[in-house]
């Protein structure tokens, strides 16, 4: 674990009561730090650059030639909007289905609570490794890190989040978690601490995903049990569904004795037939392809398999009693709100602190874990409007991180109701006062020939010193519009009042 | 037609030649134009910084000031995105149905600049003159709020003497962000040196763009480095004339 992430053990953050939600979702330091970190780290910039620009390029392609994107995207977010409508009835009769064919559904209020679970099942089996498809839902709980100090070993099987356990690092993506590195990097890697690797390894990717399939195949075929998250999850039928394109989801979900899935109450749609609307949204937005070589979909316990699904809430079910936040829960986590994001391309997803980066973590963090505990995300956003035009299930990211803004001051002030406003607050209230009022107004804007003598000032206190370490203030105006116009508008035409 | 402007704030205390031009600009084109003086702010910054109740009374101020006119034309795509699309909501939230449905209704005739020439008066050769290599940078709110389009392209196609350059990367965001400038000063800025290489590679003379805004952020990172591009509303643009370069030139 690095200082990227909130300090925890065993899924349990320090230091905070166990109450709500918990897991990796807190950022320990605030973004603007962690961002200076990234900011200064210019291989991290180049390897980020090159990789999102790549993957938009590739997503712009295939979501173009779609004639009827625009029809696929309100359905998607029609279809969602269902979910989180009837969540309660879809999910029982997730239950009811997965029950009559031979699964065992058990519920997780929490992170802690979901670990212990699966820690307990796989106990039971006497395993003490597994191997794992990617799956987000299990890096919010923390899964690996629970099952490592029960004794037992979690194998990450997708190619990138191998090269990211491998390297004692974090996932910087969520769908590309080594986006950050790039192919020099994954041969040291592999080099340092792969057992048996070839050591003329190169950095041609093939070799290198050669090596890694080497290094898994052992695995796959000694593997007892297998522990994986799901895209969807069909209430009418009971079905899951994982999406992937490197089969070693398939060699886990169908290969070992004992499955294991963990997924967000979220993740359910209401029909086998929703599976056309989002089999068609993911791949295109997530990896650019038309559609993802590897969909697998199962149904209860199969071929003697014994299957448990765990039903993660974690803070789920009070993002839900909002009604200008709840949209966030229509994410699918195909990332295209990552790869279009101008700040998430310059700070990567170790800036953001939490499990979830980007804009969707952004909005989706700070509402699980309640605004307090993540204060700084939803002002980690120029408000550019990129992701919401990506969005496959058109969440409207920038709204939603405006309302949330608001939550972060309210919270604040709730906090120390008596405390002094912060110097924040103070100026926003002046400057509301001052606008409020034209002929305040039209008075405070005489003042802004004042801001030449600023402009003189070598050094400046923040707020200014942040706007002026690598931006020029603007030379004010002799006059304001408004005075200009009184003097000049009674002879030009008259009409002004 | 009888056509408001809304200067913006931030035109009004820092760039008051954006609104001579803009003034100009109309009047050139056989309309009358009002500074109606109860103007002052849309509230954009309250609301995006997370004080929405401060914000109101800016709605309400702007819902009154601009009851009575036909269009209200802003030289900014982020203020009448705000208009059109925080307004009546903000209203809303607060319970205030009345203000909501005035704001609607005065959210409807409120255009930015390239979109009134274009969509209302049916415009794009506003006789305008401009001997100068120029790059025009769509800012985020005209692009993805307001939906402007190529209106401002064929609008600088127009104007006589000018070259237009396309910018590499058009459509990524300068780093401006409003507060978002000062809060992540240092993400602001790494998105601001890309956007100003990307300037600098069209070996323009002028940037130029619909948001004053933005303009302050990129002029103030070009000026920083002596880069010599200047930036220049587009309004500023639009509104010269043959007669002003010969004023101007005889000046200098």
């Amino acid at each position: 674990m690095t200082a990227h992430t909130a300090p925890t053990s065993g899924g349990t953050f320090l230091g905070m009561p166990v109450a709500g939600p918990t897991g990796r979702l807190r950022a320990a330091r605030p973004f603007p730090a962690a961002a200076h970190d990234a900011l200064g780290d210019a291989q991290l910039r180049r390897n980020l650059g090159n990789a999102t620009a790549t993957i938009r390029a590739k997503r712009a392609r295939v979501v173009g030639e779609l004639p009827d994107w625009a029809g696929l995207r309100a359905a998607g977010a029609a279809i969602k909007d269902d979910v989180l409508a009837h969540l309660d009835t879809y999910l029982v009769q997730l239950e009811e289905q997965v029950t009559k064919r031979g699964g065992t559904v058990h519920w997780a209020r929490d992170a802690d609570e979901a670990c212990r679970i699966v820690t307990g099942l796989v106990r039971n089996t006497g395993a003490r490794e597994v191997v794992k498809v990617k799956s987000m839902a299990t890096q919010e709980i923390g899964l690996n890190e629970y099952l490592a100090t029960a004794g037992i070993d979690a194998v990450e099987t997708d190619l990138a989040e191998l090269i990211v356990q491998l390297g004692h690092d974090e996932p910087s993506h969520i769908l590309v978690p080594a986006i950050h590195r790039n192919r020099s990097e994954i041969r040291e890697i592999f080099l340092r601490e792969m057992p048996g690797v070839d050591p003329a390894l190169t950095d041609d990717p093939p070799a290198l995903a050669e090596a890694a399939r080497r290094h898994l195949r052992r695995r796959f075929l000694a593997a007892e049990v297998a522990i994986s998250g799901a895209n969807f999850a069909i209430a009418e039928t009971g079905t899951l569904c994982v999406v992937e394109s490197e089969g070693n989801g398939r060699m886990c979900l169908t290969l070992p004795r004992t499955l294991i899935t963990v997924m967000g109450i979220e993740k359910l749609l209401p029909a086998w037939s929703d599976l056309e609307v989002f089999l068609q949204l993911l791949p295109r937005s997530s990896t650019g392809e038309r559609m993802n070589p590897y969909t697998s979909m199962w149904t209860g316990a199969t071929e003697d398999q014994d299957f448990h699904l765990i039903l993660l809430d974690n803070g789920r079910t009070a993002t839900l009693a909002d009604p200008r936040g709840r949209a966030a829960l229509r994410c699918i986590r195909c990332s295209a709100c990552l790869n279009v994001c101008p700040v998430y391309e310059r700070t990567g997803g170790h800036a953001y602190g939490t499990v979830y980066p980007g804009p969707i973590g952004a909005v989706l963090s700070p509402q699980l874990t309640g605004v307090a505990d993540n204060p700084t995300l939803p002002f980690a956003s120029s408000l550019c409007g990129a992701c919401f035009d990506a969005c496959p299930v058109a969440i409207d990211i920038p709204s939603m991180l405006v309302h949330l803004r608001s939550r972060v001051v309210d919270a604040k002030h709730d906090a120390h109701p008596l405390a002094p406003p912060t110097p924040e607050a103070a100026a926003m209230g002046a400057a509301a006062w001052v606008m409020r009022d034209p002929k305040r107004w039209t008075r405070a804007l005489r003042l802004a020939p004042l801001l030449r003598f600023v402009r003189r000032l070598r050094s400046l206190l923040p707020p200014l010193s942040a706007w002026t370490a690598s931006r020029d203030l603007p030379n004010p105006p002799r006059e304001s519009l408004r005075d200009w116009w009184v003097r000049e508008g009674s002879i030009q035409d008259g009409s002004h009042r | 037609m009888r056509i408001a402007l809304f200067a913006t704030c931030l035109v009004d205390g820092l760039f008051p030649d954006v609104g001579k031009a803009t003034v100009a600009l109309l009047r050139r084109l056989g309309h009358q134009v009002d500074l109606p003086l109860s103007q002052t702010c849309c509230g954009q910054m309250h609301v995006n910084t997370g004080y929405p109740a401060q914000a109101l009374p800016l709605v309400r101020n702007y819902a009154d000031t601009f009851a009575d006119y036909e269009a209200i034309v802003a030289p900014s795509g982020s203020c009448t995105g705000s208009i059109r699309h925080q307004h009546a909501d903000l209203a809303e939230r607060f319970g205030d149905a009345g203000l909501a449905a005035q704001a609607r209704e005065v959210a409807a005739r409120t255009y930015e600049l390239s979109e009134f020439l274009v969509d209302v008066l049916g415009v794009t050769d506003v006789g305008a003159y401009y001997p100068h290599r120029v790059t025009y940078h769509p800012t985020c709110h005209s692009l993805r709020l307001l939906r402007v389009g190529d209106r401002p392209y064929r609008l600088l196609r127009e104007v006589r003497g000018l070259e237009l350059v396309e910018l590499p990367n058009a459509e990524s965001c300068c780093g401006f962000g409003g507060t978002f400038a000062l809060k992540n000063g240092e993400v602001s800025t790494a998105m601001l040196a890309d956007k100003m290489r990307a300037v600098q590679d069209t070996r323009s003379d002028v940037c130029t763009a619909g948001d004053s805004s933005c303009l302050m952020h990129i002029g103030g990172g070009l000026t920083r480095l002596r880069a010599g591009v200047r930036t220049v509303h587009l309004a500023e643009i639009l509104a010269s004339t043959q007669d002003d370069s010969r004023v101007k030139g005889r000046a200098r």
